[in-house]
Formats: C-alpha cells, structure tokens, sequence
C-alpha cells in the first residue's frame, strides 16, 4: 500500500506511486470543508451602497462563479453563507438576528464594508456600530465600498477558514498591539466605562 | 421670477404675511401659523400662482430663538408651478409643543414630509391621516434632528453581544468613530460651562468658532483650568451607566 | 378539458370567496433592495391597500452633517445615491456655491456636466438593468451591468474611486481632468450605443416583459404633481419637467438636448423614458466633450474657499496656514438659507442649506427625489396584482440611501 500522508492543514493528499488505481486519502471533515467552501450558497442582505459593488462582483467582469459562490438564496434556511452588505440600521437590526438565527448550522458570516465591520463614519443615533454587535462575524471586507479585488479576497479568507474547521486559528489576525487593546476594551465594556450612552 | 406670486399672496393674506426674503434669488414669503393652510391654498388654487406641484416641506430648529421668548421652529414649505415654471417658498414658525396645520389636503404630498418633520422634529400636525413615526422605529424616544439630543445616543432594538472571543473581535471598538466637531448642544443650550471636544477644543455655553481670538487667549491662559474640565468629563464618563 | 368559460352561465358566476389577507413583505425582501418594509392587504392576489414603511437605512445623513465643516458633507453626500453619487456631489457644490455667490471656472463647469452625466447613464441602466432581473430577465441585467464596470473605469481613473468618488469641491474639483478624459469618453460612448440597441433588442419584444410593464402601476399627471413625484417618473406621466431644462443650472442651457416623456406613466413609459434619456445624455457629453476648454484653471481663486496647491503648503508658511484654517474651520459663508437643486438620477435633488455664519453647517436638508416617488408608489399599487408590486417598485428605483437618508 502506498504511504498515507495528510498535509499539516489537512488539505487533500493525493497518493502515487505503486498503486493499482490513482486514488487519494482524507480526513473525512477536511473533505467535508473542501465541499463546503467551494459550494457556498450565500444570502445577500444588501442594504446599501456597497450592494452596488457586490452587484459588481457578480457581474461579468470579476464573476464570484469562479468560486462556486454566485447562488443567491433568498432563503436564510437554504443558505450557509450572510454577506451583510451595507449600513445596518438599529431598526434593521432585529431583522439581521432573525435571519441569522434562521440560517441552518454550518453557517458563515461576512461583514462586507466599513459599515457592517463598525459602522463606519455613521457614528450616530441610529446606526448600529458594526454588526458583531448582534451576530458574530467571520470575516471582516474593510472599504467604503470595498473594491471587488477585495471582496474576493475576503471569499477566499472564509474559504480558508472553512477548510480549517470552526475551531482553527484566525486566518488573519490583527496585529498583536491591536489585539490586545481590544481585550482591553472588552474589558472596559464590562466595566464601569460606558463609551457610548446606552439607553432602553 | 416669482416676485409676482409674492406680491399677490402679500395682496391676498394682508397683514398675515410677516415678511418676504430673495436670498440668492429663492423667494421666500414669511406667514403666520394662522394663515399656513390659507396661504397655501390660495398658492395651489389661485390661477396667476397655480402652484400644483409639491416640492419639499421640513423644519429648521432654532432653540436659541426659544430660549430668547421666540417660536422654536421654522415649518419651511417648498412649491412649484408646473405650468408657470415660478418656485415659492413658505415660511412659518411653530413653537415647541404646539400642533401645526397639516397640508395633506391640499397637497397629498405632504403626507410623508409631515410624518418626517413629525418624526424628526417633534412638530404634531392636526388633521394628518396617519401621524406615525416614518424614518426611525416606534420604540425609540426623543427627537432625533433637535440640537439638544445628542448625535452618539443610540437606543438599540436588539441587545449588543456581550463579545469577549478575542478570536473573533474586529481589529476597532465601537468609539472608534470620527469624533470630528462634535457641537454640544446641550452644554450651549443650558450654558454648562465648558465641554471639551477632542478637536475644536473648549466650547463654551455660546458657539464660537477657532479664529475667535478670545477662545486662543482662553485656551493659552486656562490650560489648568482646561485640564481640571477634561478630568472632570472622565469621571462623568466612567460613571455613566453602561447600559 | 373545456376552458371553465364555457361551462358556467352568464348567472352562475364561479365565485371562490376569499377573506383579506394581511401580508408582510420586506425589508429583507430581495426586490424590496433590503430596505423597505411593505403591509399588504389582498383580496386572493389583488392588493386591496398597502403600507409602505422606509426608513430601514435611516443613517442620520441631516443630523451628521450639522457635526462637520461644509466639506466633510461630501462623503455623506455621495452615499446618499449611491448608484449616482456624481450627481450628488455636484449638487452639493453648486449649493454651497450659490450660498456664496461664486461661480466655477467652465471648464470645471463642463468637467462636472461630463462626469454627471456619466454618473447618469449609470444610474439608468443599474435601475432598468435590476428591474429587468427582476422580472426573470438576467442576462440584460449582466449586460447593462457591464457599461457601469466601462464608466466606473473612467470615474476611477478621473477621481480615484470606483464609486464613492467625494471629488467635488467647494469651487472646483479636487482634480483637473487627467490629460486622456476626452478620449477615454469618446471611446466609451459608442459602446455604450451599442449595448443600449443590444439591451433593447433583448427586451422590448419579450412577451413577458411586455406583459408585465405595459399598463401595469400607473399614475395621472395630476396625482404624480401633487405627490410630488419629480424624475424619470414624472416624465413618464407626461410632464416634461427636467430642472436641467425648466432651471438651468450650471451650463446646461449651452445644449441641446431633448427631455423624454411618457403618457400613460406605467412601467413600460419609464423603462423607456429611462432607455431615452442614456441617449439624451450621451448627446449632452458629446457637446460637452467638444465645448470644454483643454486649458485654463478649475477652481475659483480663492484662498478663503480652495485649498492651496500642496506643493506650497509644504514650503510656505502663508498657505500652511491657509490650509489649517480650511481644513479645522472650514470655509465660511455668509448667513442666510438657500436651495439649489440639480436633476438627480431619480429627480430634482435639492439642498436645502442653512447657515448661521460659522464653518458648520446650522442644517442641511436634502430634498430626496425617492423620499417623494416611492410615496406615489402606493398610489401606482392598489388595484393590481401582488406580483405587480416587483417590476412596479422596481421602476421606481428606489435607492435606500437617498430614500431614507
């Protein structure tokens, strides 16, 4: 038989040598992911102005089928992938959970743009300061909007990240300065600082 | 252009009109609350103004002029003739708390520009057909466009994620905005002494601007003072409640 | 089988009672763009009344902008239509202009005619593109999509962006012209002729399509002036009113051009008044193209308004301090209101400013052509069937940002 191997990122190994038939071994969860990531159906919640560049992205010229990714499923049940698009409003936002919490295990989140990453230069009463404030996010896509280079970029981050497994290492992680000042924030949330007044 | 549609409602409401403005050429007549439906009416039906095509209604907040005894806010009414190709604008002012006549009869258009002002300002107008809130959600209180609710406070809808997975956390925090010329409106309003901002510096109870060469002045002598404010604005941050 | 027709008598209609059904559609409907909610009431599939409900991407646009100096309006203004925001930051500047009574030189005048009206045709085929999609119809949409990646080429290599482009200035632009526009222009317009016909062939004579626009969501001239319809909308019920023509600002009475009406005010008179205005646009940038001068400055000479050249910033102390000054303060008009409107992508899109004499503006009020046309919408719904509600609404072109700024 021939020698068995894996690929320290569980990637595919495909086998030669003296076999009688070209043949490969996995892991069962590291084919899994791979069918997963090049198969992702993904819920547009496009809201605002970066809809116009993920209108981009499925158009003609940067064609996000090369990816396996250009289903659009209107349905959150039939989806595994949220690409929140655009500025979430606090109304929108119970709108967001309930589709997020819709959405069947194994699902991805992307917050495409500044204003899904942190709500951008909205700073103001009625824009929600990010959406991980309501559901986690996977991958952050910065940019007001974001080019399509980037967009694709950030697909193949959560691709990667998929293919890693739900408990892998960050793809990209921020620098270490950057990290830890945001321990230090979460910190102070907890705490008694309240940067933002808050109100029921 | 529209000179002519001024002097003929000047001519029809009479003592009624408060004034008239042509600012860069945007005529503009001033009328009493009493007379906004009757004048507006008359713009729409008279066959020499013939002002049939809506064009904007909003309000302007002056809660300095309150302050002074006067009317909170100005109700200002954009129309158009399709026809005679004039533009007018109507002027009013309302005080806070009291209803405004609605337009809604006379322009259907008006029905979504008074739910905004409404929703916005604050501003009731009595008659409306459906006087609910348009732009923001039943939930929230407080008028959003008046100058003394300030910009940053949010009234969420859905809970904020307590998130601690450091795995998971966005390379920015929420404060992280663009605390560009923030303008306390409150501090002004109520003359709370002084209001550091992180970039226009030391405001004071009235608005005044950088070039203001008594602000320079102030700012060079009370550096202490200034650093005993800012202190202080710390403390009442951290004693904020946090939800 | 026989068709039911012929089986029932005149008297003995079939009759299937049905009971009002209150039926909730959106904001994350994949036609409402996201960011509209709409409570139906139907009688089986005929819509009996409906409750439209903006306000999902309420951003706070009027009170940020009472925050800044004047020119850090520019980026809000740009996200307020998004699919145009030429438009927008063009109107803003000629607003803040007409608070201070200047003028741009005209060969900024015609830079910024130019790059609107490229921002135009843009907005036209994104909203026939997207309603043509939603009707089923995807590879128009692919190929109208495609002329927007052509012009975007453009704004990118005029502005730096592809879409949010914050290039206007108080006085000017942040740019003159790079030394291939004219070419780069005059080498696109031909294509864009070509994919308008070819977009054009696809459509107008799909049984389908014609179905569902023709006849389908219409609205009287009297009614669309009352409500305060403006745009494409309101041309397609017949009035020809284009502020580019009826007000002519900047240099627009300098062309020739002509303004495309409807006359029943359906779907179909404002998919085609859209198709026509493309055109009537690109015969506006043609005459631009050839009137536009290959020298001369761009900004008013103004250091209380412009910036000064960075190169002086650098090296002398007079225009360092110039620059401070514009940037913390922020230029500073006299007091006093105005209104300037230009013809947005969706209609006459006004800035209502008001200033207290200070480098913030007291507050800007943004007349939004959307707020105004998807208030008709309600109006061009009841009576027709539910699935009318996606090619009606569609050809509203309802953009979120401006909508609910």
């Amino acid at each position: 038989m021939g020698e068995v191997t894996h690929d320290s990122k569980g990637q595919l190994k495909v086998l030669g040598g003296d076999l009688p038939v070209p043949a490969f071994t996995t892991k069962f969860d590291a084919l899994l992911a791979w069918a997963r990531k090049y198969s992702l159906f993904q819920y547009p919640f496009a809201t605002a102005c970066c809809g116009m560049e993920f209108f981009a992205v499925a158009g003609p010229r940067y064609d996000v089928a090369r990816f396996g990714a250009e289903a659009p499923r209107f349905s959150p049940r039939q989806s595994d992938v949220l690409w929140v698009v655009g500025t979430i409003s606090q109304r929108q936002g119970p709108a967001l959970k309930r589709i997020y919490e819709q959405m069947t295990e194994p699902k991805w989140v992307v917050a495409f743009g500044t204003c899904a990453s942190c709500g951008g230069f909205y700073d103001n009463y009625t824009t929600i300061p990010g959406v991980d404030k309501i559901v986690p996010v996977d991958v952050y896509i910065p940019g007001c909007p974001p080019r399509p280079e980037a967009v694709l970029d950030g697909l193949m981050l959560l691709m990667e990240k998929i293919q890693k497994g739900v408990h892998g290492e960050p793809v990209s992680v921020p620098p270490a300065k950057v990290l830890e000042e945001a321990q230090d924030r979460a910190k102070k949330r907890t705490g008694n600082d309240a940067p933002r007044r808050i109100e029921k | 252009m529209s000179q002519k549609v001024v002097k003929r409602l000047q001519a029809e409401l009479g003592s009624a009109v408060t004034g008239t403005d042509d600012f860069r050429g945007d005529d503009e007549v001033f009328v009493e609350l009493g007379s906004w439906v009757k004048a507006a009416e008359f713009l729409k039906n008279d066959p020499e103004c013939a002002m049939d095509h809506f064009g904007d209604l909003t309000a302007v907040d002056w809660p300095e002029r309150e302050h002074a005894g006067g009317a909170r806010f100005d109700l200002v009414l954009y129309l158009r003739s399709a026809e005679k190709k004039t533009r007018i604008f109507l002027r009013t002012q309302v005080p806070d708390g009291k209803e405004a006549p609605t337009l809604t009869k006379v322009w259907p258009g008006a029905n979504w520009a008074e739910r905004e002002v409404y929703d916005m300002f604050g501003i009731r107008f009595a008659g409306h057909p459906d006087m609910r809130r348009i732009l923001m959600y039943e939930e929230f209180e407080g008028f959003p466009l008046r100058k003394d609710y300030p910009i940053d406070r949010v009234q969420p809808l859905v809970e904020y994620r307590d998130v601690d997975d450091t795995l998971k956390l966005p390379p920015f925090g929420i404060e992280e905005g663009q605390p560009f010329g923030r303008i306390d409106w409150q501090a002004r309003l109520e003359g709370v002494g002084e209001q550091v901002s992180p970039s226009i510096g030391v405001q004071t109870g009235e608005r005044r601007s950088l070039s203001d060469s008594e602000i320079a002045e102030e700012q060079a002598v009370d550096l202490e003072k200034r650093e005993a404010i800012s202190h202080k604005t710390e403390e009442a941050g951290a004693s904020a409640p946090s939800e | 089988m026989e068709p039911i027709e012929e089986i029932l008598t005149e008297d003995e209609a079939l009759e299937l009672p049905t009971e009002p059904m209150r039926l909730n559609m959106g904001p994350s409907h994949p036609a409402m763009h996201g960011t509209i909610r709409m409570v139906l009431d139907l009688d089986g599939e005929t819509i009996l009344n409906v409750d439209i409900q903006p306000g999902y991407l309420h951003r706070g646009f009027e009170k940020s902008c009472e925050r800044g100096t004047y020119a850090q309006v520019y980026p809000y203004a740009d996200r307020l239509n998004y699919v145009s925001p030429m438009l927008n930051n063009v109107g803003f500047s000629l607003a803040c202009e007409k608070l201070l009574g200047i003028q741009v030189p005209d060969r900024c005048a015609y830079y910024r005619v130019i790059l609107g009206e490229l921002s135009r045709i843009c907005d036209h085929f994104t909203c026939n593109g997207a309603s043509a999609m939603e009707l089923g119809a995807f590879t128009p949409f692919l190929w109208l999509l495609k002329v927007r990646d052509w012009i975007w080429d453009i704004l990118e290599k005029e502005s730096g962006a592809r879409m949010t482009h914050s290039f206007g200035r108080i006085g000017g632009m942040a740019h003159p012209p790079t030394p291939g526009f004219k070419e780069d222009v005059r080498a696109i317009l031909p294509e864009i002729r070509k994919v308008v016909a070819e977009a054009e062939g696809l459509l107008l004579k799909n049984r389908i399509f014609l179905d569902r626009t023709q006849g389908i969501g219409k609205l009287s001239k009297e009614r669309a002036l009352a409500l305060g319809v403006t745009g494409p909308m309101l041309r397609s019920t017949g009035v020809a009113y284009d502020v580019r023509k009826d007000h002519p600002y900047s240099l627009y009475d300098r062309f020739d051009f002509d303004v495309p009406v409807g006359t029943d005010g359906d779907n179909w008179d404002r998919f085609m008044v859209r198709m026509e205005e493309i055109r009537q646009s690109m015969r506006i940038i043609e005459q631009a193209l050839e009137q536009m001068p290959d020298e001369g400055p761009i900004n008013v000479e103004d250091p209380r308004i412009m910036l000064p050249p960075k190169r002086e910033v650098y090296s002398t102390i007079e225009a360092t301090i110039a620059h401070f000054k514009l940037v913390m303060e922020g230029m500073k008009p006299p007091k006093g209101r105005v209104y300037s409107m230009v013809e947005g992508g969706n209609g006459e899109l006004g800035f209502h400013i008001t200033s207290d004499g200070s480098g913030t503006p007291y507050r800007i009020r943004v007349r939004p052509p959307c707020w105004y046309n998807l208030q008709a919408a309600r109006e061009m719904l009841i009576g027709d069937m539910i699935a009318d509600i996606v090619p009606t609404f569609g050809s509203v072109n309802m953009i979120g940002g401006e909508c609910d700024r």
